[in-house]
């Protein structure tokens, strides 16, 4: 209890140790999904970042077990649903590793394209919300989303035509995939990717002559090789801090070593280097998609016979891990299976529970505004993250 | 160091057998955990931390399951541990691989396995109050959680 | 069989052949919860005008200019869970448009009137969303978007998933879907303003288009 008569000197001090604990709770405006972090703040910098996750925590892992091996892939699109294909890809590669099937040639250039395709799609709506959060919803960084969604509405037109779903699709199943492409459709592809690639250049030119993007962007998150290494991170976020790995290239799964590609890399580690870095995978992308249609063999498009029940696929003991290189890095499946038609127990490595992990490293000594544009640039997707 | 040298050394500082495949996996009894999470980063060179799971093996125990790759040599190695059926004690691997931190705090929340020398132990998907850890054998999916129907 | 009926009660229509029965009707059905009811001086004010001859054309008038605006501009709260919220920006883009419908999709809830629930809402999450939904001024309306946020979705059987936002907030629309398509959602959008051109704000609550049978 202070005494009444003696009076109190409060020096008031912008600077001094004051620390203020602020909510950027699971609804906000960045767009990127349910995600809480609590900043604690001095001044106007960052000196620590608590993220609280798990606001859209579905159980996947626990209702893997009670679903079979033909249900599953339709849920497993909905961990990373900007990129459903390459999600559902980890899965049934899984199962196939394990009960060695024999997926044909033509469904694995399928599921090229289709896992490029969906690429594409992921990284223009990366590019749209990333601008959208740096530049405000209503002021500038509408206009590249904007831009962005247009040409990703072009590609979901495609998957309409192939699957029938634009967001989540049930495409792959252990042996092949469900679908084979219509007539048509691989010149349509080709029209869109033709569209999509000058029009990719058209968002560089723009953002590069931006002096603002310029000046959010560089040297904002920079994040060291060892760091990235050692927390874990993939795709763009490892490319873009020095480290030359990529999983289509590194360790080739469905065909990617028919492919002639190359894997962009940049040294600086900031949310410039992984701009780049996803600016060149477009075009590397679009590269793919062109000889696969080009070398696409005539075939079966599964192994399998057609789904007719659901507990019709049935996998031998044994466990498997199978990763496949999504556009916000490795996102895996390792399942254990005990011979029936639902696994024993299945762990999804999502990229983005990973690379999330690297906020709480990398934010500290950054200003409030660069919260926004370093998360945008790890490119987080809380279907993943929590799962 | 290249796959066959790995395979090689860890089985004899380990002495266990390490079958070959991709990824290579190796079983040690829990209080070498650590240690051959250090090993595997210093000696055998794998600095990226893939992932850290557990499983549950009902009445064999829970099994706490990491894979760490080294992207310059390409080697995977899948390192598991099998803890006795009852015990939920388990070695952190923090000291030796940031990444061990949230995937740690995933198991304690899923599992119940408690983390020795984990900085910051405490549940990450579900909310602090929750009872129970949903991916051992014995938790319903469909357990109800007042006041939700 | 009790397996088709609907799970609320069935109040019968009301049947009336000329104004005098509708106002002993009326007279008969006058149950509106105190909280429903606007300040004593409105409604007296409301039964005033209706005490004239031809009064009511006054206030359908007046409700049908408020429901106009209302339902002109209806704002919606960015409130994206989950892969529903992917369609919901897809509908909030230049291919389907959903700006020239009059909404604005706004971050803040206390400037806004709608929240579309789009994704699945979980244990953790239900309190915020609760929130949310308490600060967004009266009128407000939500609409339920996708399998998940409608009954729990694909993911209903999980440990940690609330089945359905109506055990949450209180829902008008419902839009089926995983994810609904943006027309679907667009649909449901158009639903909703049917509804709130249906709103009364002066008394009548007669439902619009009963079957009488």
């Amino acid at each position: 209890m202070l005494d009444q008569n003696t009076t109190t000197r409060v020096e008031m001090d912008w600077s001094g140790p004051e620390r203020l604990q602020m909510n950027m709770g699971p609804q906000h405006p960045s767009a990127h999904g349910v995600f809480r972090a609590i900043v604690t703040l001095e001044g106007e910098t960052v000196v620590a970042v608590d993220a609280v996750i798990g606001y859209l925590h579905r159980c996947h892992e626990k209702l893997s077990e009670t679903l079979t091996y033909a249900q599953y892939p339709s849920i497993a699109s909905k961990t990373d649903y900007v990129a459903a294909m390459t999600s559902e890809f980890a899965y049934v590669m899984a199962a196939e590793e394990i009960g060695k099937f024999e997926v044909p040639k033509r469904a694995q250039y399928l599921r090229v394209i289709v896992a490029e395709l969906q690429r594409i799609a992921s990284h223009l709506l990366w590019l749209g919300t990333w601008c959208m959060d740096m530049g405000g919803a209503l002021g500038g960084g509408a206009t590249i989303f904007l831009y962005c969604i247009r040409e990703r509405e072009l590609i979901l037109d495609l998957f309409e035509a192939l699957v029938g779903a634009r967001l989540l699709y049930g495409f792959f199943q252990v042996g092949g995939t469900r679908y084979d492409i219509p007539d048509g459709w691989a010149q349509k592809c080709r029209e869109t990717i033709a569209v999509i690639e000058s029009r990719v250049d058209e968002y560089e030119q723009m953002l590069e002559d931006n002096a603002f993007f310029l000046a959010r962007a560089r040297g904002v998150g920079v994040v060291s090789r060892e760091l990235a290494q050692d927390v874990g991170i993939a795709g763009p976020l490892l490319r873009g801090s020095g480290i030359d790995y990529d999983l289509r290239r590194n360790a080739p799964y469905s065909s990617y070593q028919d492919f002639d590609f190359t894997v962009p890399t940049e040294k600086d580690g900031d949310c410039y280097a992984r701009y780049k870095v996803r600016m060149q995978e477009f075009r590397q992308a679009v590269a793919i998609i062109r000889q696969a249609l080009d070398k696409l063999p005539a075939g079966p498009i599964s192994s399998r016979p057609a789904l007719k029940s659901v507990a019709q696929i049935r996998i031998p003991k044994g466990e498997a891990y199978a990763r496949v290189e999504g556009p916000r890095g490795e996102v895996g499946s390792y399942i254990i299976s005990d011979g029936s038609a639902k696994p024993y127990r299945m762990k999804w490595r999502g990229a983005s529970f990973s690379n999330l992990a690297i906020l709480p490293h990398i934010i500290p000594g950054h200003k409030v505004a660069d919260v926004v544009a370093i998360m945008g640039s790890v490119d987080p997707v809380f279907g993943e993250v929590d799962r | 160091m290249n796959a066959e040298q790995a395979r090689a050394s860890l089985a004899s500082t380990f002495g266990v057998e390490v079958a070959a495949g991709v990824p290579m996996v190796v079983t040690v009894a829990p209080d070498r955990w650590e240690e051959l999470a250090r090993y595997a980063k210093e000696t055998v060179g794998c600095r990226f931390f893939n992932f850290l799971t557990a499983v549950d093996w009902k009445e064999q125990g829970l099994e706490v399951v990491a894979r760490v790759d080294n992207l310059d040599d390409n080697v995977g190695l899948m390192l598991k541990t099998r803890l006795a059926p009852g015990v939920t004690n388990c070695a952190s691997l923090t000291p030796v691989y940031r990444g061990a931190d949230w995937m740690e705090r995933e198991c304690f929340d899923m599992f119940g396995i408690r983390f020795d020398n984990h900085p910051d132990l405490r549940r990450i998907l579900l909310e602090d109050t929750w009872e129970g850890h949903p991916l051992l054998k014995s938790y319903a999916v469909d357990t109800p959680h007042p006041p939700y129907r | 069989m009790a397996l088709n009926d609907p799970p609320v009660p069935v109040i019968p229509a009301p049947i009336w052949r000329n104004f005098k029965e509708l106002q002993e009707w009326e007279a008969l059905h006058k149950t509106r919860p105190e909280g429903d009811k606007h300040s004593a001086l409105f409604e007296s004010v409301t039964e005033g005008i209706h005490n004239f001859p031809g009064g009511f054309v006054v206030t359908t008038a007046a409700d049908a200019f408020l429901n106009w605006a209302r339902k002109s501009s209806v704002w919606p709260v960015t409130f994206g869970l989950a892969c529903c919220a992917i369609e919901m920006m897809a509908t909030f883009c230049s291919r389907f448009d959903v700006e020239r419908l009059g909404m604005v999709p706004w971050a803040s809830p206390r400037h806004s009137d709608l929240m579309i629930v789009s994704g699945t809402v979980t244990i953790k999450m239900a309190p915020m969303l609760l929130r949310i939904y308490d600060q967004m001024p009266d009128p407000k309306w939500a609409v339920s978007m996708g399998s998940c946020a409608n009954s729990g979705g694909p993911f209903r059987h999980g440990y940690h998933v609330v089945k359905g936002v109506d055990r949450v907030i209180p829902v008008d629309v419902y839009v089926p879907g995983c994810p609904p398509p943006p027309e679907s959602l667009l649909n449901g959008l158009l639903l909703l303003q049917e509804q709130i051109s249906h709103f009364k704000k002066t008394g009548r609550r007669a439902p619009p288009n009963v079957k009488v049978d």
